[in-house]
């Protein structure tokens, strides 16, 4: 593959690879630290024909956004955590109604207006179920500047091939690191574009949601000689709102299993210097390059100390953490919360003696407070 | 030859879920006539509804229809129109769905100007949820949320519309079917935001509660506060206070509409001409 080298930083990365990955739609609201994806969007998009507009708020972000994704193109939104709050109920519609885009949350401290600025990564599991009732939500973390390229065009083939809302992951500190980074050629990723499933025969015999138990729905772009109909009421093979017993069981069944017996497709994660670890630090996206610098500082005074990292947060790869927790004793969560992919972590293991380093002060963890905290297990 | 109307309807759907007599059924039908008589192909055409009596429109006619969410109905149809400029894309909602929960997506949508038409049906409360206060709901009404009798101010929805910088803003009822078609079939031939307000019954959820016991005596209330802005506009200040005008209340088709704006902007990114500027407009401020 074709690489090219950038100067730029996380946020303007994601919008260059929604661009580069076919994206022709932005809606989305102003918000710190994520605003940077709509300025470059409102640059990139217009110029290759698509659109990007600022609307009246978070929720007509999303709005606008699965509104285009219905209708057949691909779609990005971007915001924070206030913004994802705000963008849950329709998060929700997409999921139940099987319209992929692509959501970009670079995270801040929260709850509520929180630390506007500065980093954490206390969205963890509002990501995890961002709106009411059940679905699997999909959720990538970008570990460095150019997964925010990689990650984000990721995100929109999954979105494509699953039907639903794809959350992308950034912090603060990844969204706005400046600095060098290789990325794929425009071309490679264009030619890796996987677009979403279409049913090209009779009109009559189009069934949009009548797939199998485990695919996602079949939606083709409006327009085009096959209409039926979105709804966020529990609906038949053909979209409209239904009661019945066994058809509503079946859907909300198949929202969880077409992910869930396919979660090979999207797991993905790193492993660093993990082949003879004795200590197992997790951890993702910024603090997993304080990680990295801590296992050296850690393997220079004879301590054999790796790093897994999750790029899949949602769905977690919790066979592999298991795998490494049943047989390393020390293992250790460092993220920029209370313990949020810790008790996952936790789950994953069967283990309730993880240790976790947390931080909720709007500071990022150093390589330093790493390699003390690893010294004491 | 009367009008068929199985074309445009999914027939299997049927009957609809609203009560008898509802203006709902009027007023889908109205606009299927709208439609039949714009010749636009049903291809070609998105409903999009929201949340509510009214919201259960789009799930009935035989067009590209979208359900969305509660008074989300107005920025999701932003999307498909943006994406899809040549496209007729038409909101349908609820005077809740539109004025309260949605409010700032109707007013944003006013002031973009971009080409959507929207049908409020404004039938005075939240019918489907048994007798809340919507923000149409008059003063003094019996709601079940304020039993004592709403004190709540009202909203005139066309006034909103017409500050908040809707193009077109047209205000009829259901009891007159033919004039709602013309209307409506001028809204969607409008270059830009139409809002029509259509003012219609729930004898079931506003009337029995407020001493119109059937749908009749709830449409002679409708005609008892409403009459052509002809008529209206020679009236008294102090008789107008109580009555709403029908009729197209504004229509100007100078303004320019968002989609052939966003244009201009793919056009200065494109090289093919300059950056905007406040000369491209009349109104500076």
């Amino acid at each position: 593959m074709a690489t090219r080298e950038v100067i730029s930083n996380g946020n303007e990365l994601a919008a260059l690879a929604a661009v580069d990955a076919g994206c022709m739609f932005f809606g989305g609201y102003p918000l710190t630290p994520s605003s940077e994806i709509m300025h470059v969007a409102s640059d990139l998009l217009p110029k290759k024909g698509g659109v990007a507009i600022q609307m009246e708020d978070e929720i007509a972000g999303i709005c606008c956004v699965i509104g285009a994704a219905m209708s057949g193109k691909r779609a990005l939104t971007a915001t924070s955590g206030p913004g994802m709050s705000l963008k849950a109920e329709n998060l929700g519609l997409a999921q139940m109604t099987e319209v992929p885009l692509v959501c970009i949350n670079v995270m801040r401290g929260g709850p509520s207006t929180g630390l506007p600025t500065r980093v954490a990564q206390g969205d963890i599991l509002q990501a995890k179920n961002p709106s009411h009732g059940d679905y699997k939500s999909i959720t990538l973390c970008a570990g460095s500047l150019a997964e925010c390229y990689t990650e984000t065009v990721r995100a929109f083939n999954i979105a494509d091939r699953f039907m639903q809302p794809v959350i992308v992951l950034l912090d603060e500190t990844i969204g706005h690191m400046h600095g060098k980074a290789d990325i794929p050629s425009a071309e490679d990723v264009e030619a890796g574009i996987v677009p979403r499933k279409r049913f090209d025969g009779d009109p009559k015999d189009y069934f949009p949601y009548g797939v199998e138990h485990d695919e996602p729905a079949v939606l083709n772009p409006m327009f085009e000689g096959y209409r039926y109909h979105f709804t966020g009421l529990h609906h038949d093979k053909n979209g409209f709102p239904t009661e019945e017993i066994e058809t509503c069981r079946k859907l909300i069944q198949r929202l969880e299993d077409k992910v869930a017996l396919h979660e090979d497709e999207i797991e993905s994660y790193e492993e660093f210097m993990m082949d003879d670890a004795d200590i197992m630090i997790i951890a993702y996206g910024s603090v997993s390059l304080a990680a990295k610098e801590a296992i050296r500082h850690l393997r220079a005074e004879g301590i054999k100390a790796g790093l897994f990292r999750p790029i899949t947060i949602w769905p977690s790869p919790a066979k592999k953490i298991k795998e490494y927790t049943d047989k390393i004793e020390k293992v250790l969560v460092a993220e920029l919360n209370i313990g949020q992919f810790h008790s996952e972590v936790q789950r994953a293991a069967a283990r309730l003696d993880i240790d976790g380093l947390f931080k909720v002060n709007g500071r990022p963890l150093s390589p330093h407070e790493i390699v003390s905290k690893v010294k004491e297990l | 030859m009367a009008f068929n109307y199985d074309k445009y309807l999914r027939l299997e759907k049927m009957p609809t879920l609203w009560c008898w007599g509802c203006g709902d059924g009027v007023i889908l039908k109205t606009f299927v006539r709208a439609i039949d008589k714009l010749g636009i192909k049903q291809d070609d055409i998105c409903v999009v509804s929201g949340i509510g009596c009214s919201g259960r429109f789009s799930s009935y006619i035989d067009f590209n229809t979208v359900h969305t969410t509660h008074g989300r109905t107005v920025a999701y149809a932003t999307g498909i129109k943006l994406a899809n400029p040549d496209k007729l894309v038409v909101c349908v909602a609820g005077d809740g769905d539109s004025l309260a929960i949605g409010g700032n997506h109707t007013i944003h949508g006013c002031r973009r100007n971009i080409d959507l038409t929207l049908i409020i049906v404004n039938n005075f409360i939240y019918g489907l949820t048994n007798s809340q206060t919507s923000p149409t709901t008059p003063q003094g009404f019996w709601t079940v949320s304020q039993k004592a009798g709403n004190i709540d101010p009202t909203f005139n929805v066309s006034n909103l519309a017409i500050a908040a910088g809707a193009s077109f803003v047209a205000r009829e009822t259901m009891i007159e079917p033919k004039k709602l078609e013309k209307t409506m079939i001028k809204a969607m031939q409008h270059k830009g935001f139409a809002l029509v307000e259509v003012l219609s019954n729930c004898h079931i959820n506003l009337g029995r509660k407020n001493k119109m016991l059937s749908a009749m005596e709830n449409l002679e209330w409708i005609d008892s506060i409403s009459m052509p802005k002809k008529k209206y506009d020679a009236l008294t200040p102090e008789e107008q206070l109580n009555i709403l005008p029908t009729g197209v209340l504004k229509q100007d088709t100078e303004v320019r509409e968002y989609c052939e704006m966003y244009a201009e902007i793919q056009k200065v990114h494109q090289g093919e001409r300059k950056k905007i500027t406040q000369d491209d407009f009349t109104k500076k401020i």
